[in-house]
């Protein structure tokens, strides 16, 4: 038997709650809550679709750090485990966080090919190597779970901040072979919710379940963003 | 709320549908909906690839051909011509639109090999392909300021009045709160109903949902009892290990050591199609040769002998899938695995232009039945068949919109509606729990809807659903609170599912033959004569009535289908 110590909130006050959960080999944290949900108490509130580490649903604190439910194994903790929503996000019912904000916010940056010559009727396929693709390529596997945002030092003081998924997002675009929205987009990233306001805590990485690195595509944003800066200034 | 649009879904079919339908008209307001974020649909999940001809050596009549044959010549021939001439302007859009697809050295698209297509015409984003289409569409939607995104809005019912669709009324699940949508024209694109099963390999969200709002409003279901099986499941969560594992030479295991796919099929042994790899293992566990685990009888799936290099350049997310979900590492211990619940090729009757028998009603993807996958689908043709149809009823409802008259939807039917969910479901006692409902239908159809099926099991399904249905009258759901209610979505989703089995396990009973996923112990051969056609179901109080359809042929006689 393992203990889960889950924090619960129904709108009004939050508390802890206890129960225990018949583990065995091969059992997720995730399969854990919906053991609890299905026998003990079915009111207990928390996103999960892919249960395959992938949809990005699942993100929430588990024994004090971000991790998806889905990809945890209930062995691995110990004998209790502490399960708590996201921090930095505004708490709905349980362990169901606010998260339109957190998409307003990657929508901010023009997260999409911008390109003049975009033809829908007749489009042409563009070549890129895999030389290119691997430029950006690590960038684009952000699940959008929101797991850097919740240890963000700038994050939790300001909300303005974008935060490091979208800033990842903004890079993974700039640095497409195919893309013509870079200036617009170093605009945004210069703005003082962009790139210049990340403390360099390097937690975002750190805590990443798909090994996205934000905190690097941070500072390859804040080096191109600084360089069309300083282009802009020398009106080259 | 009133849009012009309401699309229901946004995995790929339907995003791909609302990029369409705002192609077609800037003015056209469009209301996007769905249960979950978009991007968390089960769209992602799809790992392999998306068919489509793009090189030269490869021909429509040649994707068309393997389509017919992998169907077991049950797909109508007219749909799946004209949906393999869709899929390459598809990949090129998507392509335009920032999808890191694999590339060739040159900068080409890469494509890569898959079961049942006679030539490499995957097109594929590492083994990531649903995730990268999922995302590359989402992005590229928010450039048009006349789609509108409602997500975790979780639709009850459609509103079908004087004959023509009218909008869908839908809980808002942060408040709690019924909202209703009025539109001119509906299309659900709301996905399979995979989670009817126990052992699955789908999202916990693909529910079939919009299968049996539809239903139960008198639109017909299309060759329900067929759904797909893949060999390998990761034991115990259902997650795919896909078919490259055995591609890079892995074995299949019983419990004696043996590769006992040598009896099954002697030349192409582990890499023989899904059905045939799926029946000789389940075969294998039922004669007690397959290995006994903490969660019931597996195979063994070695790829040990690959060794550490090859697997982790090759296989690498399936080591680290392994490790995380099932905590084995395959370098040094097989993968346990089972056969597993894949693929709902029935569906909505529909046709090519994503038309129901409703006027202003459309359907694609996964949740309607065109129907190009027939008995069996190839992979990588669903994601293609989501994006050609996404884009077909995208636009044929952009049409029908630009001249239809404004949705409405009367109080009756708003107080009808909250009545049912908020009275009759939430605010009614009961003694029965929807969960443990759940737990015995997934039990009945891991049972008796399996890989093989006969007669008495069948029965005993059909019977043992009807007793669920009547016990679910009575379910009571504890949290009576509104905002985030799971407890409440999730028991009418049960009910979905409900009704939804009993059309499976009834049209597999009638259906009195084997073809392609439908396998039938007591009746093992396909039976052309009697049995090339379609099992349509209509909704009835009292369970669902059939009738049957005739399959469109063109150019391609059936034959006996080999490989
Ligand atoms: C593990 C796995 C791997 C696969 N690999 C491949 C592959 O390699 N190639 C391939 O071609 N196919 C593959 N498939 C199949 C393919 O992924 C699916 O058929 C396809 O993605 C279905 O897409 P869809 O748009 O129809 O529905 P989905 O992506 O399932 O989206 C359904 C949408 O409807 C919404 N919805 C449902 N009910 C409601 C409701 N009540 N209210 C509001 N919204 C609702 C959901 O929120 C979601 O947004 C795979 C499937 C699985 C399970
Ligand atoms: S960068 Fe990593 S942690 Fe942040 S949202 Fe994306 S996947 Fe999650
Ligand atoms: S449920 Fe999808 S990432 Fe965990």
């Amino acid at each position: 038997m393992v203990k889960f110590r889950i924090r619960r909130y129904n709108g009004k006050k939050s508390y802890w709650q206890t129960f225990e959960v018949p583990a065995k080999r091969g059992m997720t944290v995730l399969e854990a809550l919906y053991y609890i949900k299905e026998n003990y108490d079915s009111s207990l509130a928390f996103r999960a679709s892919c249960r395959m580490g992938i949809c990005g649903s699942c993100a929430m604190k588990i024994n004090d750090r971000p991790r998806l439910a889905c990809e945890t194994q209930v062995l691995t903790l110990g004998n209790t485990v502490k399960v708590e929503p996201l921090d930095n996000f505004k708490v709905i019912k349980d362990l169901i966080t606010e998260f339109d904000e957190f998409f307003e916010k990657h929508k901010a940056v023009k997260p999409y090919l911008i390109r003049k010559n975009d033809n829908y009727a007749e489009p042409k396929e563009l070549l890129q190597t895999p030389k290119e693709l691997n430029e950006y390529y690590l960038f684009t596997l952000c699940i959008k779970c929101g797991a850097c945002y919740s240890v963000c030092p700038a994050a939790a003081t300001l909300d303005e901040y974008l935060g490091p998924a979208a800033m990842t997002a903004a890079y993974r675009f700039c640095a497409d072979s195919r893309d013509e929205g870079q200036r617009e987009r170093y605009q945004i990233a210069s703005s003082p919710s962009g790139v210049w306001r990340c403390h360099l805590a390097m937690e975002c990485s750190e805590v990443c379940p798909k090994n996205v690195e934000p905190a690097k595509a941070v500072q390859l944003l804040r080096r191109k963003t600084a360089f069309s800066i300083l282009k802009s200034l020398l009106g080259w | 709320m009133e849009h012009d649009i309401v699309i229901v879904g946004a995995g790929i079919a339907g995003m791909r549908a609302a990029i369409a339908a705002a192609e077609k008209s800037r003015k056209l307001s469009i209301a996007l909906i769905a249960k979950t974020y978009p991007i968390r649909c089960h769209s992602v999940c799809a790992e392999g690839g998306t068919a489509a001809v793009l090189r030269e050596g490869d021909s429509f009549d040649l994707h068309a051909w393997d389509t017919v044959k992998g169907s077991d010549f049950l797909a109508d021939q007219d749909a799946v011509e004209f949906f393999v001439r869709e899929c390459p302007v598809e990949i090129i859009r998507l392509e335009n639109w920032g999808c890191p697809w694999s590339r060739n050295e040159d900068g080409t698209i890469a494509q890569r090999p898959f079961g049942g297509h006679s030539f490499n015409r995957a097109t594929y984003a590492k083994d990531r392909t649903g995730f990268h289409e999922v995302h590359t569409l989402y992005e590229r939607m928010l450039m048009y300021d006349n789609i509108e995104i409602f997500p975790e809005y979780f639709i009850t019912n459609l509103a079908i009045e004087d004959g023509r669709v009218q909008g869908v009324s839908a809980i808002h699940l942060k408040t709690g709160y019924m909202e209703f949508f009025q539109a001119k024209a509906v299309i659900f694109a709301t996905g399979g109903a995979g989670r009817l099963y126990g052992f699955t390999t789908y999202s916990h969200q693909v529910t079939g949902d919009g299968l049996a709002i539809a239903y139960r409003n008198g639109i017909p279901l299309k060759d329900m009892e067929f759904f797909q099986f893949h060999p390998t499941g990761l034991i115990p969560s259902g997650i795919l290990m896909t078919e490259g594992c055995r591609g890079e030479g892995g074995y299949l295991l019983n419990k004696n050591g043996e590769r006992f796919m040598k009896k099954y099929a002697p030349e192409k042994m582990e890499v023989a199609p899904r059905d045939v790899v799926s029946r000789a293992m389940w075969t294998e566990i039922m004669e007690g040769r397959g290995f006994e685990g903490e969660y019931g009888p597996y195979i063994a799936l070695d790829l040990r002998h690959l060794g550490e290099e090859k697997i982790e350049e090759r296989l690498p997310l399936i080591r680290d899938a392994a490790i995380k979900f099932a905590g084995v590492d395959p370098v040094e211990e097989p993968i346990p695995v089972k056969p597993v619940a894949h693929y709902t090729m029935g569906g909505i009757d529909t046709n090519v232009r994503c038309e129901t028998a409703v006027k202003g009603f459309f359907v694609a993807g996964e949740c309607a039945c065109v129907s190009i996958h027939g008995a069996n689908r190839l992979g990588s043709n669903s994601t293609a068949e989501c994006l050609v149809f996404g884009r077909v009823a995208g636009e044929v409802a952009a049409e029908y919109a630009l001249n239809a008259e404004q949705g409405k939807i009367s109080a009756e039917f708003r107080q009808k509606e909250e009545k049912r969910i908020f009275d009759d479901l939430l605010g009614k006692n009961g003694d029965e729990s929807p969960y443990q409902i759940k737990k015995e239908l997934n039990e009945t159809m891991d049972n008796n809807m399996w890989i093989f099926r006969e007669e008495k099991g069948l029965k005993e399904a059909v019977k043992k659903i009807q007793e669920l249905k009547e016990r679910y009258r009575n379910v009571e759901i504890n949290d009576k609170s509104r905002g985030f209610n799971t407890d409440l979505t999730s028991a009418i989703e049960i009910g979905y599912m409900l009704d939804l089995a009993e059309v499976v396990a009834i049209g597999a009973l009638k259906r009195k033959e084997s073809r392609g996923a439908h396998y039938r112990l007591d009746y093992p051969k396909r039976d052309d004569e009697n049995w090339l056609k379609h099992t349509i179901a209509y909704y009835t109080p009292e369970g669902p009535k059939f009738d049957y359809k005739p399959v469109v042929i063109t150019k391609w006689e059936p034959v006996e289908r080999k490989y």
